[in-house]
């Protein structure tokens, strides 16, 4: 692939320095991008190091974000990307945490976290512990629910309109003129990748992708 | 008022000191406000105590939405998250899917997206250099620049169809060739345009009131800017040579020459002088692409993510079959997570994709640049005078449709 190649030749050593940092469980590449799994208690202290100490000098935190697995008991992931401007290389750091138990906040370490952490609170319902500023951020004032949780449904479950008797705006349960459409496209065949006792086959396909690629 | 209640209102103000503050709405429906930001500040008086910026009034869901889309459904919505540099955003998300499941782009289509990357730069600065002169008072250059914004426009419509939302990156390539003469089009605009510059900078570089409206306005140290999450054009006024055109190279930034513009004060004088020596720099990358780029495919040929030719479809069943699974059910996307960044005009704009095998996104992450950008106001506008807010908004260069989401 044309993109970010360097990075990808660097990532397998940045790795091995990342997994070194205490606190951090595994750090793997994935994608040529490292990948660092740590925990709650440890989060801050991770943080810092990553921040503070030359070999990773990791200056700036780019985005932080949930991602909602509710099939796991803890369901949230939050998910740090971090980037090095001195010395240009990313890293990711990942903490999995349950709607009821509060992440740390890392605002102190890098001011520009709260209004992410707000995010994340607003949309998935991630609680951020030392955070002095968790308002809502994205959704409207006086918003109930978690829009990006995946139990949230699409159209969600209130309407705003202007009311013309009351002079005001009203929030109304939703009524839905036509019904919600969910077209689900998925094919058994294609996605199916793996057939019981034909796992050579796709191990096969997938060893021809990767020569594909120049 | 009769003379004798004057001159006693007058004794009266002087011996009361008056505790004065109070909190002002600026916005949702103010001009200078650049969409529908509601700044809310606390005023000392015309000094700006503190400036707690209130979004979400254009929140659209887009994140939501993705996840109920194919990926090739889910493309259009990030023309629609900056519409003033729509190409950019596209190219976020095409590296994120390209990336996941492998997918070989063929060098044209690369040429092509670097070309229109920059003419989506020079799009974008035009708008915001020009409306933010119009913010602190100058009327001409927008009226000047919206004219040249219209040429870029035509060139967009010519190769997408649309002069807004382009829907023309796609996983794989771009939608389709140029058309035939686009090419000398674009070469005989890029030959004019660096006089235009001249203009635009012949009216606001060496103004003087332009001068005293922005320069030592908004200060952001290098510290500062790399704590605060800044990117792009923002954290390169503060005096940080960072491009990731240049760092971390995408489709063909590496095979051209440009220069980075490194500002040194970080005020808003400075993030006006670095978007427009880009757009000088912008230029000479698209006159370079012009001359590099060769006839060939223009996406990828592996139909299970491209479609096949309209003329195939009408001989061979395979295509028909690849056209059909392609535009019902989408393409697969095997498990993973990655997070792909451009240097969108604006800044650092990243898609953080995480598939989970099916045909649609199972967590699509925008990182919208202005959000850290606005964020920051709080620091920058402190111990400001209110119209220099307006100034302030006007040099980070926001956009309702990408913050928001």
């Amino acid at each position: 692939m044309a993109d970010a190649t360097d990075l990808a030749l660097a990532a397998p050593a940045l790795a091995d320095l990342v997994a070194g940092v205490p606190g951090i469980h595994s750090a793997s590449v994935e994608f040529g991008q490292v990948v660092a799994r740590t925990t709650r208690d440890s989060l801050l202290a991770v943080m810092r190091t990553l921040r503070d100490d030359p070999r990773l000098a990791f200056e700036q935190m780019m985005d932080l974000c949930g991602v909602d697995w509710p099939e796991r008991a803890e369901r949230f992931d939050v998910v740090y990307n971090l980037l090095s401007v001195s010395l240009n290389q990313r890293v990711r750091v990942i903490v999995t945490t349950d709607a009821g138990t509060p992440v740390p906040s890392v605002h102190g370490i890098w001011p520009v976290a709260t209004w992410w952490e707000r995010e994340a609170w607003d949309l998935f319902g991630i609680v951020f512990s030392g955070q002095p500023d968790l308002r809502r951020i994205l959704t409207d004032y006086g918003f109930e629910g978690h829009p990006l949780r995946k139990d949230f449904p699409l159209s969600g479950y209130v309407q705003v309109r202007y009311d013309e008797d009351r002079k005001q705006v009203v929030n109304e349960p939703v009524t839905l003129t036509q019904d919600f459409r969910n077209f689900d496209f998925l094919s058994p065949w294609e996605a199916i990748t793996s057939l019981p006792g034909d796992e050579k086959a796709f191990t096969a396909r997938l060893d021809a992708r990767k020569e594909a690629k120049p | 008022m009769s003379d004798t209640a004057v001159t006693g209102a007058v004794a009266n103000a002087r011996r009361q000191t008056v505790e004065y503050r109070d909190a002002i709405n600026f916005g949702p429906q103010h001009p200078a406000a650049h969409g529908v930001l509601r700044l809310i500040l606390e005023m000392d008086g015309e000094v700006v105590e503190r400036a707690d910026p209130h979004i979400g009034l254009l929140h659209r869901g887009t994140e939501k939405l993705i996840e109920y889309k194919s990926y090739l459904q889910a493309n259009p919505y990030f023309d629609r998250l900056d519409y003033v540099s729509p190409m950019s955003e596209e190219h976020a998300y095409v590296l994120a899917v390209e990336r996941l499941a492998g997918i070989a782009v063929p060098e044209r289509a690369l040429w092509i997206r670097t070309l229109f990357d920059e003419i989506t730069r020079v799009l974008n600065h035009l708008l915001n250099v020009t409306t933010y002169a119009l913010d602190v008072g100058a009327i001409t250059p927008s009226l000047w620049g919206f004219e040249e914004r219209e040429k870029l426009m035509e060139f967009y419509e010519a190769a997408s169809g649309a002069r807004l939302h382009a829907n023309y990156y796609r996983p794989g390539g771009v939608n389709r060739d140029l058309p035939a003469g686009l090419e000398e089009r674009i070469a005989a605009w890029a030959e004019t345009f660096p006089n235009f510059i001249d203009d635009l900078e012949e009216l606001l570089t060496g103004n003087r009131i332009w001068k005293q409206r922005t320069v030592d306005i908004g200060v952001m140290s290098a510290e500062q800017a790399l704590a605060w999450g800044f990117s792009g054009p923002c954290i390169r006024a503060s005096g940080v040579p960072w491009d990731l055109r240049r760092a971390q190279p995408y489709a063909m930034y590496g095979r051209v020459q440009f220069q980075v513009p490194v500002g040194r004060n970080g005020d808003c004088f400075d993030r006006y002088l670095v978007r427009v020596v880009e757009m000088r720099e912008s230029v000479k990358i698209i006159k370079q692409c012009l001359a590099q780029m060769k006839p060939g495919p223009v996406k990828s040929l592996d139909h299970k993510f491209t479609p096949p030719l309209r003329s195939e479809m009408k001989r061979s069943m395979e295509a028909l079959i690849h056209h059909f699974k392609l535009f019902t059910e989408g393409f697969h996307v095997p498990p993973g997570a990655t997070y792909a960044a451009v240097e969108t005009p604006k800044g650092e704009f990243g898609v953080y994709l995480v598939a989970d095998g099916t045909n649609r996104p199972y967590r699509c992450k925008i990182r919208p640049t202005g959000f850290a950008h606005l964020q920051a106001i709080e620091v920058m506008a402190k111990r400001h005078m209110l119209a220099d807010a307006v100034a302030i908004i006007g040099s980070i260069d926001i956009v309702f449709g990408e913050i928001d989401r």
